[in-house]
């Protein structure tokens, strides 16, 4: 399968390593070459060694998704800093690419909830958050 | 009217001093708060502080009762998300989105997101219609309709020259409508019409046609 992660923060970049080490082929969008090292941390060789594809570029250029190679993706997951970077290249690689699985990360419940009804695949940290907070100060009786 | 207007830059300000002075009522999102309180001082309460992108703020705003959303931030990305929330969401009818880099033109229409109004592509459309000797000028697109009208200039040399209409070996599906001579009087030309060196010819014709008609008004046949 492949996985194509435009955003390697924290999240995007663990997600890359385990699909990697799954046996995925993964290719990583970013536009910060930075994020080139983080990916590597705690990796015994070069994220390209290890088989993944490292872009650097904007994620709203369509030069730099298909250099990335979104038109054979069969999954592409949006995980960028921004909510409406998210929400935007999710639909683009949604309809223009008609890549088959397109996973959203969404820090605001509301947006997150709107954009699920619409049948995109939306993922709320802030939800989770929210909900572990909650479950620990349950716990405290 | 009621208009809402998300981004209080130089074009949402102004747009809102317009709208206001011209009797609508107009409610501005700024996000940037010591953008706000400036512009609070002036605008007072048709001015609103908050992310113009999050449903509850729009909401404050009243989005459910506006005729008209104007995004016009200086993100892109936020200004599609606006104008898609307010279009599927809110069932607003009439939305305009400010495109700041026309190369995510594109993304607008892909969504949806029209009219998207971009300041670059509008001045390039200026300089390319003042900036004589340029050849080609696109007066209407209408990409629904498979039809454009563009103006060309008859420059010296080129193979139209001193020839009539029904001479000048237009490709199947275009057509001559209009002839604006150098010193002015355009009118509609007949068959036998001459072309000369000047003038300023208007065509319609369908999509893709641009390069062969061209080739009929640039010098030897070349397009510049």
């Amino acid at each position: 399968m492949m996985v194509l992660i435009v955003g390697a923060g924290r999240v995007g970049s663990a997600v890359a390593r385990s699909a990697l080490a799954a046996g995925h082929d993964v290719s990583i969008l970013d536009e910060d070459p930075l994020s080139h090292e983080r990916l590597e941390v705690g990796m015994d060789t070069s994220w390209e060694d290890a088989g993944g594809r490292f872009t650097v570029g904007t994620a709203l250029e369509i030069e730099a998704l298909e250099a990335a190679g979104v038109a054979e993706a069969d999954v592409f997951i949006a995980s960028t800093d921004g909510d409406n970077t998210n929400l935007v290249i999710a639909q683009i690689a949604q309809r223009r690419f008609g890549v088959p699985k397109v996973i959203v990360r969404v820090l605001d419940p509301a947006r997150s909830d709107w954009y699920a009804q619409q049948g995109l695949h939306t993922i709320c940290p802030t939800k989770s958050a929210i909900a572990e907070l909650e479950e620990a100060l349950g716990a405290m009786g | 009217m009621y208009v809402l207007i998300v981004g209080g830059g130089k074009v949402g300000l102004n747009l809102t001093r317009e709208l206001v002075a011209k009797g609508h009522e107009v409610t501005l999102i700024e996000g940037d708060r010591s953008l706000y309180l400036r512009i609070e001082q002036e605008l007072e309460h048709a001015v609103q502080y908050g992310d113009g992108t999050e449903l509850w703020v729009l909401e404050r705003a009243g989005i459910q009762r506006a005729d008209l959303v104007v995004a016009v931030t200086g993100d892109d990305e936020d200004n599609i998300l606006i104008c898609q929330v307010a279009k599927e969401k809110y069932l607003c009818d009439r939305i305009i989105a400010r495109c700041n880099n026309p190369r995510n033109l594109q993304h607008f229409k892909l969504l949806g997101i029209v009219p998207a109004v971009s300041a670059t592509d509008l001045i390039l459309n200026l300089i390319e219609h003042e900036v004589p000797g340029h050849g080609l000028v696109h007066l209407l697109d209408l990409p629904d309709e498979q039809l454009e009208i563009i103006e060309v200039e008859v420059v010296e040399g080129a193979p139209a020259q001193g020839r009539r209409v029904s001479e000048l070996g237009l490709p199947e599906g275009s057509l001559v409508i209009s002839v604006l001579p150098r010193n002015g009087g355009g009118f509609v030309p007949k068959a036998d019409t001459v072309i000369n060196v000047g003038d300023e010819v208007l065509i319609v014709l369908d999509p893709g046609l641009e390069e062969a008609i061209t080739a009929q008004f640039a010098p030897d046949g070349l397009v510049g």
